[in-house]
């Protein structure tokens, strides 16, 4: 996801620290599609553990009052929630701009006006390929790209704007340009399309997706040339692979700066994968009001800033410009969460990244291992 | 820069899923857009608050130039370019 101001963070907010712009809540972790690259934890949280209605109702209102302007409603699959209209209209009467990231696999014609109905801003469907062998395949739910296909069109009848999201990796690159094709065709008015970051479920899949150099280059050309293309039809946003980049990305715009991501029961994390550094401890909203969470709680302040910087970070000159990159890869990588993204060409790990993005790039032999519903 | 500007008859459009909105946290107006959040100076509000779905780029303009006391030739190419600027970004629409 991508947020961008014109105009520089203004002024209002608690000892320097910006107040957030956008709120991801992962309203539950069901699914019935099995991405192997999906971004939720290996270890899920169960259905009777999700927040109820009344808590992410009070939720929103807090997040609203802190700052938050765009909610992104997401999964898990959050249509499962059987009270994803009561949920929508609770973000609509909090005054928050409210985006739906889905699947689409539970989505009815009834449902969507039910959805118009409460206010629902905006709609992001995902895409796991451009025909039913390869979507199925890749979702591992025969028959879900019949229904995605299905309610596409229902959305886009519906009158909601529409955002594709393909996420695209060695096994289904060779479909980018049918799917920015595809997209056009829903009249999508975005695209997103984004190379497996691997978090979650993807780094156990990183031989079976990872794409080679050579296809992260051309996807790059393929989206620059498309952007060109279909300017003021169609915007394109491009998340590149970064095993193959020499910079690491300015991961959630800054820790604790701009986002924030509440999971299905509660848990208030700096990032989707944040969970995976062990030295963090999370705040729940049931026991601490989520302003103090965002301006004082221990996993926000821990990589806010510079301070927590090592070399080769805490001298160079990009420091402000992405953070040191992102801190979970830092730690799935360099097995310390403060080290500098290893992905990154100053990175004394760096050499080992690309030898590592090379080999898994060749790997013929691994298959796709399928996230498992808790 | 545009390649040419917007002709006077056509109609500004704020598509669905756009919304105007005040920011009480920050204390400024916003437009909200799928993925989008754009800082509006007192320039850009005033030309969307004037978007109403039936006044023409020519009656905006007129009531702009009148409002600020400035020349319509000024106004126009102020108003053309924030306007393609979010067309392009499938933020506004026109209608011919």
């Amino acid at each position: 996801m991508t947020e961008t101001l014109t105009a520089p963070e203004p002024t209002k907010s608690r000892r320097g620290i910006p107040a957030p712009i956008a709120m991801l809540a992962e309203l539950t972790h069901r699914c019935p599609l099995s991405c192997p690259y999906c971004s939720n934890p290996l270890e899920m949280v169960r259905r009777d553990s999700e927040l109820s209605t009344e808590t992410w109702a009070d939720v929103f209102r807090q997040a609203a009052d802190l700052g938050v302007l765009q909610l992104h409603l997401s999964g898990g699959e959050p249509a499962a929630r059987r009270d994803l209209v009561d949920l929508v209209r609770a973000a609509r009467d909090a005054g928050l701009y409210t985006n739906l990231i889905t699947s689409a696999i539970g989505l009815t014609q009834k449902r969507l006006a039910e959805l118009d109905e409460a206010g629902l801003d905006h709609v992001q469907l995902s895409l796991q390929g451009t025909d039913a062998e390869m979507a199925d395949r890749i979702g591992g739910y025969q028959g879900g790209f019949k229904r995605k296909m299905q309610a596409a069109q229902w959305i886009v009848e519906a009158g909601f704007p529409l955002t594709l999201n393909a996420v695209v990796h060695r096994q289904n690159l060779h479909q980018l340009p049918e799917a920015i094709e595809m997209a056009v065709q829903m009249k999508a008015r975005r695209m997103e399309v984004a190379i497996v970051q691997f978090h979650g479920w993807a780094m156990l899949n990183r031989g079976a997706m990872m794409p080679t150099r050579e296809q992260a280059q051309e996807a790059g050309r393929i989206v620059a040339e498309a952007r060109e293309r279909l300017k003021g039809t169609m915007v394109i946003d491009y998340v590149p692979a970064d095993y193959h980049d020499d910079y690491p990305k300015r991961c959630m715009g800054g820790w604790g700066t701009t986002g924030l991501n509440i999971t299905p029961d509660g848990l208030v994390l700096p990032c989707h994968a944040a969970q995976t550094i062990p030295s963090l401890t999370f705040d729940n909203v049931a026991d601490r009001p989520l302003a103090e969470i965002w301006y004082e709680g221990a996993a926000f302040q821990a990589y806010r800033g510079t301070d927590w910087m090592q070399e080769p970070c805490r001298s160079c000159e990009r420091r402000t410009v992405d953070f040191g990159g992102c801190r979970c890869q830092a730690m799935a990588l360099a097995g310390d969460p403060a080290a500098t993204d290893p992905v990154c060409i100053k990175s004394p790990l760096h050499h080992k990244v690309v030898e590592m993005a090379e080999a898994f790039s060749e790997d013929e032999e691994t298959p796709l291992t399928y996230r498992v519903n808790a | 820069m545009p390649d040419s500007a917007l002709p006077a008859e056509a109609v500004p459009v704020i598509p669905r899923g756009v919304r105007l909105h005040h920011d009480h946290v920050r204390d400024g107006w916003v437009l909200l857009a799928p993925e989008r959040t754009i800082r509006l100076d007192p320039i850009g509000l005033a030309i969307l608050r004037q978007i109403d779905g039936t006044a023409s780029l020519g009656q905006i303009v007129a009531t702009l130039a009148e409002a600020y006391d400035a020349a319509p030739e000024q106004i126009t190419g102020d108003v053309d370019a924030f306007l393609q600027g979010l067309m392009e970004r499938r933020i506004l629409e026109v209608r011919p």
